[in-house]
């Protein structure tokens, strides 16, 4: 918007809604009305599920400014806080403070209080039992009916018994967190219904946590346990950071594994490219392009101003909302020459689609290692791999956190 | 050229690590990063510009000495 227009409402048509529809012929590729507002309207704004009027941010370098900017808020606590749906709105008064909602210099005490797991180091030397799992989990596949739904045979089993393995969680029970997790972040639902499962999953946290307090073993829930007793964090913030983990740990994985194989089942030159490939390096890169091309975290980063902030021509006002579309930063051509294209071959470490600033995800290191081994494998061990359903046919989850595909059915 | 790091700043997410291992290492009990080298040779400093790129603290700086 203008500065002429600062002080009317934002009622003109000419605010758009946000999320926006994707091109049903297109389903990879982000909404079109994304494009023309990055290319000729950078800054402007969307209105979201409250009536609420943010501004959008979609230019890669103004992503960059903006979520490294101290000024810009992760506080949800805040009034004007551009929540994502009304269940968010609901519970972030009742939230504690975490590594999601704080900003420096409290996030940095918490953030590097749950660091340690996350390490380089640590995430590495769990190479070779994620490669046994994704071994195992292949077998499984090909000794089953063929077709088969690559989501249940491996997309989703393979992050959940990461993340159960790494927290201590019991994965017998991965039914009860799978639900509830995938039920926590879909807007479809009611308010009322997500935060049920949040309870649910909440209460399972909890007793799990009561009993590594008791006999800690050695896990990240255990580890925790070892910081609440000696008062580095507190009990409430150990469980709510469990909780986020689980969540976070195994639906966007998940999403990456099946859209990231979709894709490449409709590049067969690039798929080539993997699948020859014995450079750890090259399916590295591979991973980061996927997840630059795919930015499978859709419903945007949402921040809040502190203070005014000075970008372009623009004041964004304190108290004002932002939102910051991911894939419409990763497809930016200022960033990405000929965006729209899958290249596993070209440098693509400095997309935004794990977000970027204090606030870039925790589980990133983890992210990757559980696609490079995914990747590195899954289509040299099965050089037929192929869709079993024609593409129109797929249903894709718009509603979640994540976007991608309720069922990936596959043959070989 | 020099490797300046903002301990305070940083975020430990480990990524100047991934980019540049001969540089930057974490600390065990928070993921703090280390400097390994503060004049790392011309050939490491491809990799130093990568962690600098993508430190999402922005906490490195490569200065010209």
């Amino acid at each position: 918007m203008a500065d002429t227009l600062a002080g009317t409402p934002d009622t003109a048509p000419s605010v758009p809604e946000y999320p926006m529809p994707r091109d049903a012929g297109c389903p990879l590729a982000p909404p079109p009305a994304l494009t023309p507002l990055r290319d000729d309207q950078p800054l402007g704004k969307a209105r979201i599920w409250n009536g609420a009027t943010p501004w959008l941010i979609t230019r890669h370098a103004d992503q960059r400014a903006l979520l490294t900017d101290p000024r810009v808020s992760n506080d949800d606590h805040e009034p004007d806080f551009p929540h994502v749906n009304a269940h968010r709105a609901a519970i972030a008064p009742f939230t504690p403070k975490l590594i999601t909602n704080t900003d420096a210099p409290e996030h940095t005490r918490l953030r590097r209080s749950v660091n340690g797991p996350f390490l380089v180091k640590r995430i590495e030397a769990m190479r070779p039992a994620v490669q046994k799992l994704v071994d195992d989990l292949i077998d499984d596949m090909l000794a089953g009916p063929d077709p088969a739904d690559l989501l249940t045979a491996l997309a989703l089993p393979l992050p959940s018994l990461v993340i159960a393995e790494l927290l201590g969680v019991p994965y017998k029970d991965h039914a009860v967190f799978q639900e509830n997790s995938n039920r926590v972040l879909d807007s479809s639902l009611s308010a009322e219904e997500a935060q049920a499962s949040g309870r649910a999953l909440h209460q399972y946290l909890d007793t799990l946590f009561h009993e590594k307090l008791e006999n800690p073993d050695d896990d990240v829930l255990s580890e925790m346990a070892g910081r609440v007793k000696a008062g580095e964090m507190t009990h409430e913030e150990a469980v709510s950071m469990g909780v986020a983990m689980l969540i976070a740990g195994h639906e966007t994985t998940a999403t990456m594994i099946s859209l990231g194989t979709l894709a490449l089942l409709l590049h067969p030159d690039q798929l080539a490219l993997l699948r020859e490939s014995d450079d750890p390096k090259f399916v590295a890169g591979a991973v980061d392009e996927l997840l630059r091309y795919l930015s499978i975290v859709h419903s945007g980063l949402r921040r809040v101003a502190k203070e005014d902030i000075e970008i372009g021509d623009q004041v964004i006002r304190k108290g004002d909302g932002l939102l910051f579309d991911l894939q419409a930063a990763n497809w930016d051509p200022r960033a990405f020459p000929e965006s729209e294209r899958l290249d596993l071959s070209r440098p693509a470490r400095q997309h935004n689609a794990f977000g970027y600033g204090p606030h870039q995800c925790l589980g990133q290191n983890l992210a990757r290692l559980e696609l490079q081994v995914v990747y590195g494998t899954l289509y040299k061990r099965v050089p037929t791999l192929s869709l079993a359903a024609p593409i129109e046919q797929l249903a894709f989850n718009h509603t979640g956190t994540t976007y991608g595909v309720k069922c990936l059915p596959v043959r070989w | 050229m020099r490797v300046e790091l903002d301990e305070p700043k940083c975020v430990a997410s480990g990524q100047c690590v991934m980019a540049s291992p001969d540089v930057f290492d974490q600390r065990d009990e928070d993921g703090v990063a280390i400097l390994l080298e503060e004049e790392p040779g011309e050939e490491l400093l491809d990799d130093v510009r990568e962690a600098v790129a993508i430190c999402p603290a922005a906490a490195i700086r490569l200065v010209e000495e």
